[in-house]
């Protein structure tokens, strides 16, 4: 009783109270991100509601993250252009492209891009559902709002952002062999036969498996925020 | 400071009572950090009957209904619904409850990107009723709330009193048979008011709904308690006094987190208690 009384008395956040709430908050979002895929063996599912949020995720930032790729594929060969003439290596550009973009930036890319345009957006909705109450009459109306709005959202994100890192990594080669070939009169063909030998399987999954990572973690993410928005009375679902 | 002058009604929660009561508080305490909001608060409502809450502005009357319905859990305290004890259900199953009850929240609620329809139309949606079964179903209840021209219309595209009434239509759709009902007319016009007050006596008098009825109009609630509906004229009627009609309508008052009074209107327009006299003069 005493100590309580003494520390009530002083204003800063204990270091225990600040532990629990951090440690809290990464509870609710593992459970949130391990009911996000249980939800996918369960009934019901909503597949209207994966269709629309893989529309809004796809097509919508298609033309952005193709636009992205593709300058960044060119920048990356005019770049790489100047230190490799120094040395007579040309040649390699394709190789050097190719395997930047397929391992590393196409899926970065594609992935900061979904993270800006669709994860804030997700948790903009949510935040303003539990807001106005809509959360809790979804609740009401007997479904549940992970199988609802969550569940949707991480497929959509999930599938979305691989096949749009299969055609940003398009873009982004591309935007290589333009540079290469009109800039740096490289010949085209040599170009995309090199850019294309080089890839090895453990490149190309690397690059595949990347996206599926980023938009499971991109759209937790999203609804997590928005969901433990203040004022909700979420958090108290177990 | 007032000690109750009247019997606060103590709740008995035999498994038995339970079959007959549609909901029961027992002693039911929640806080948000240092805000002790309800204290224990216990009370019944039986098969059939409307009650009516009252209390201040933060009171703690939104949260009794929400509570009802197991979208929050009380500190301490048992609260069933239909028999079935709320406070230790898994969310999951109380899905299925809730599909049971039916609820009208304080600012509407309805889903802002559906469309009238489809936010009628919800519950039948998520049943798996087919789509010719749910448009008739829609267009039956929206007329009951006489609101047919707004079926494909966005809830952002209608008023304040348009958007109370099709959360009613929302909520009554699969005629549930326990309604709760949140400040259905707060804000609004005594006109619109009094066609709201008018559904909620329609619903309560032709279906025989129990319900849960928070508001912030006292006569509102009196005029619940003094009419009828009568099915002929499609209106509601006063009932004449001494007649025979029993209009089973309870209300109950929250204080500082304690129920006050809880009773009927006579014995509510008769209390001595000062607080009370004063909240209803
Ligand atoms: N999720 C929440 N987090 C923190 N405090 C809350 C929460 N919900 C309600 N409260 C607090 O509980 C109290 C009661 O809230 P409630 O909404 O039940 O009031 P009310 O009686 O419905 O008031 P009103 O007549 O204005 O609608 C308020 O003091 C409010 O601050
Ligand atoms: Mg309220």
């Amino acid at each position: 009783m005493a100590a309580g009384d003494f520390l009530s008395g002083i204003e800063f956040i204990s270091p225990s109270e600040f532990a629990k709430k951090k440690i809290q908050s990464i509870q609710e979002y593992s459970i949130l991100a391990a009911q996000s895929v249980v939800n996918l063996f369960r009934q019901p599912r909503y597949w209207a509601d994966v269709i629309q949020q893989m529309d809004l995720i796809g097509f919508g930032s298609l033309p952005i993250v193709l636009a992205s790729v593709f300058f960044t594929g060119a920048a990356l060969a005019l770049n790489s252009a100047t230190t490799l003439s120094r040395f007579g290596a040309t040649t390699v550009i394709g190789q050097l492209v190719s395997i930047g973009i397929v391992r590393e930036l196409g899926p970065v890319l594609a992935g900061l891009v979904v993270a800006g345009r669709n994860s804030s957006g997700m948790a903009s909705e949510l935040g303003s559902m539990i807001v106005t109450e809509q959360i809790d009459a979804m609740r009401a109306l007997g479904t549940d709002p992970m199988k609802k709005l969550v569940t949707p959202r991480v497929v959509a994100t999930v599938v979305m952002l691989f096949f749009l890192t299969i055609l940003g990594d398009f873009m982004g080669l591309l935007g290589g062999s333009i540079v290469a070939s009109i800039l740096l009169g490289m010949d085209a063909h040599e170009y995309w036969s090199n850019a294309w030998q080089t890839l090895v399987f453990s490149d190309v999954f690397m690059g595949l498996m990347k996206p599926l990572v980023f938009g499971f973690i991109v759209a937790t993410v999203g609804c997590y925020y928005g969901l433990s928005t203040k004022g909700g009375t979420w958090s108290t679902y177990s | 400071m007032v000690t109750p002058s009247l019997p606060v009604a103590a709740p008995t929660t035999t498994m038995e009572d339970q079959a007959q009561d549609v909901i029961v508080f027992d002693d039911v305490a929640i806080a948000f950090e240092d805000n002790a909001v309800l204290k224990g608060i216990s009370f019944r409502l039986p098969r059939g009957e409307s009650k009516a809450l009252f209390g201040v502005a933060g009171s703690g009357k939104s949260l009794i209904l929400k509570m009802a319905l197991g979208l929050l859990r009380p500190d301490r305290g048992h609260i069933y619904t239909l028999g079935q004890d709320v406070t230790q259900m898994r969310e999951e199953d109380l899905f299925e409850l809730r599909r049971k009850v039916g609820i009208v929240f304080q600012e509407s609620a309805l889903f802002d990107s559906l469309r009238v329809r489809d936010n009628v139309g919800y519950r039948l949606m998520e049943e798996g009723v087919s789509q010719d079964e749910i448009d008739r179903r829609v267009r039956e209840v929206l007329r009951f709330v006489e609101l047919e021209h707004t079926v494909d219309m966005f809830p952002a595209e209608l008023s304040g009193g348009m958007r109370r009434r099709v959360a009613i239509a929302r909520a009554i759709i699969t005629q549930p048979e326990t309604l709760l009902y949140d400040s259905p007319t707060g804000g609004l016009d005594p006109v619109t008011s009094t066609t709201i007050v008018e559904l909620i006596v329609k619903q309560r008098d032709v279906y025989k709904t129990s319900s849960l009825l928070v508001t912030h109009r006292l006569q509102d609630a009196f005029t619940m308690a003094t009419h009828c509906f009568d099915p002929k004229s499609n209106h509601m009627q006063p009932v004449a006094r001494g007649g025979r009609v029993e209009v089973p309508m309870t209300f109950l008052i929250l204080r500082e987190g304690k129920v006050i009074f809880d009773g009927e209107l006579h014995d509510l327009v008769t209390t001595k208690d000062e607080y009370i006299r004063e909240y209803i003069s």
